[in-house]
């Protein structure tokens, strides 16, 4: 895909190493705005130190990354607030009901109160909401993640296997909210990768840490897909 | 009102950890329960070991101050272990928000952890072990308190915060902050030593009010200048 002047997301030669590893090498992408990527890869290949690079969390060591117009790491603060994180970790506080969790990211965001409400409904949890975290079902957890990850109202949603541990019931639910139809960039990645290019504009495939593929989906052939998890 | 906007506060955000900092104390009882069952244990201990009913001047003054040092060397472990393992690192850094948000934030919480020690541990230590006069000097010992327990607060944040990014950050904690908070150690035993004495004065020595405050003073400047960097990558 050429660069384009208004990409969310220009990754140009981004490398990252953890010791003596390298986990990304090398990556060149450029995701416009309002587009969803879907980044494939078995467990290991990076894709999670992509996303928390992508949400500040993480350092770049070689390469320039810039999100949403800005430069990482330098101006790091300038994106945070726009950029939502549905990772493996709920970053919710086990002992503290769904509502009390939400409050407090309300806090720290400076969203009004009734955001919060809001969102419990739009996750149907409203009824559940004064329970600790730790009595709710990882289901349940999980739909109080997404409506963590999203009560800011960010432009950028990374999802780190967003639908692992829903139902299909509750993946229809968190649909409007995180799919495809709620509009917002998106960098998703999937141990399911039908379910991943059917989401996506762009599909980067990750192998060793290097760009095994970039490009649209269809020009991704099902063996090459197989391949990469094997 | 979304997250687009400009950047809470520093103390919007600090009230905002704390708040939840305490609720998750209130609500689990697993720090200060622990910091003054350890105190008091730790006087009775003292009372035995010892053999002695009452205890006056220095050698009372250090047994408080090494029972209270040691007591919240088990808060400060415990300071940082929710965000590391449920994730509260990576929500609040994604806030935005200023990062000494969370040293303020933690800082408080410490203090607030070590006054309710002291409510029961200075009692406990009254009545094991009989010091002269605490009723008196009480203003004064409150004082001396104070002061430590903002150094260690202080010190105990930063150096807590430090290592819960290693993986031996239960051994780190106290080998680190032992050492740094000697000095405080020192200043707080020697102001309440004659406070503690049957004749000594009942307010404390103004070079160690000064010099606790000195250091209050140096160890906050230090943890509002490197805090940051500890919450990097």
């Amino acid at each position: 895909m050429s660069q384009v002047s208004h990409a969310a997301i220009e990754l140009d030669g981004l490398s990252r190493h953890f010791g003596e590893r390298t986990v990304l090498r090398d990556l060149t992408v450029s995701l416009p705005a309002g587009a969803t990527l879907a980044v494939l890869g078995r467990n290991g290949a990076g894709k999670s130190t992509l996303l928390r690079i992508l949400a500040t969390l993480l350092r770049p060591h070689a390469g320039t990354v810039r999100v949403l117009g800005e430069e990482l790491p330098r101006r790091g603060w300038a994106v945070r607030g726009r950029i939502g994180l549905l990772g493996h970790e709920p970053l919710l506080y086990r002992d503290l009901t769904g509502r009390e969790n939400l409050g407090y990211h309300a806090r720290l965001h400076r969203v009004a109160r009734e955001r919060v409400e809001q969102m419990l409904q739009a996750v149907a949890m409203e009824r559940r909401a004064d329970e600790p975290v730790r009595l709710l079902s990882r289901g349940m957890v999980q739909r109080l993640a997404v409506a963590r990850a999203i009560l800011h109202e960010p432009e950028l949603l990374l999802l780190d296997e967003p639908r692992s541990n829903l139902d299909p019931a509750a993946g229809e639910l968190v649909e409007p909210l995180i799919g495809r139809a709620s509009g917002r960039t998106r960098v998703l990645t999937s141990h399911d990768p039908a379910h991943a290019l059917a989401e996506a504009d762009l599909v980067l495939a990750l192998k060793d840490g290097r760009a095994a593929y970039l490009g649209p989906p269809a020009g991704l052939d099902p063996a090459a897909v197989r391949e990469l998890y094997a | 009102m979304t997250g687009s906007g400009p950047p809470a506060p520093a103390h919007r955000a600090a009230l905002a950890v704390l708040r939840k900092d305490l609720l998750l104390e209130l609500r689990t009882l697993e720090t200060v329960p622990a910091m003054a069952l350890f105190a008091v244990a730790t006087l009775v201990v003292f009372h035995f070991g010892l053999n002695r009913d009452t205890l006056s001047g220095q050698l009372a003054a250090g047994v408080l101050t090494v029972t209270l040092l040691f007591a919240a060397m088990l808060g400060t472990g415990r300071l940082f272990v929710a965000e590391r393992e449920q994730g509260g690192f990576d929500a609040f850094l994604l806030a935005p928000v200023d990062r000494t948000a969370m040293l303020f934030a933690k800082v408080a919480a410490l203090l607030v952890y070590l006054v309710v020690l002291e409510l029961i541990a200075v009692p406990a230590f009254a009545l094991l072990l009989s010091p002269p006069r605490l009723g008196v000097a009480l203003p004064g010992v409150a004082l001396m308190l104070a002061l430590g327990d903002l150094a260690l607060a202080v010190i105990g944040t930063l150096v807590s915060a430090l290592a819960v990014q290693t993986r031996a950050r239960d051994l780190i904690g106290p080998i680190v902050g032992l050492p740094l908070l000697i000095p405080a150690l020192i200043a707080t035993a020697r102001g309440l030593g004659p406070l503690l004495d049957r004749h000594g004065s009942v307010s404390p020595q103004g070079k160690w009010v000064a010099f606790l405050a000195l250091y209050d003073l140096v160890g906050a400047l230090i943890a509002y200048a490197v805090f940051d960097f500890l919450l990097e990558d």
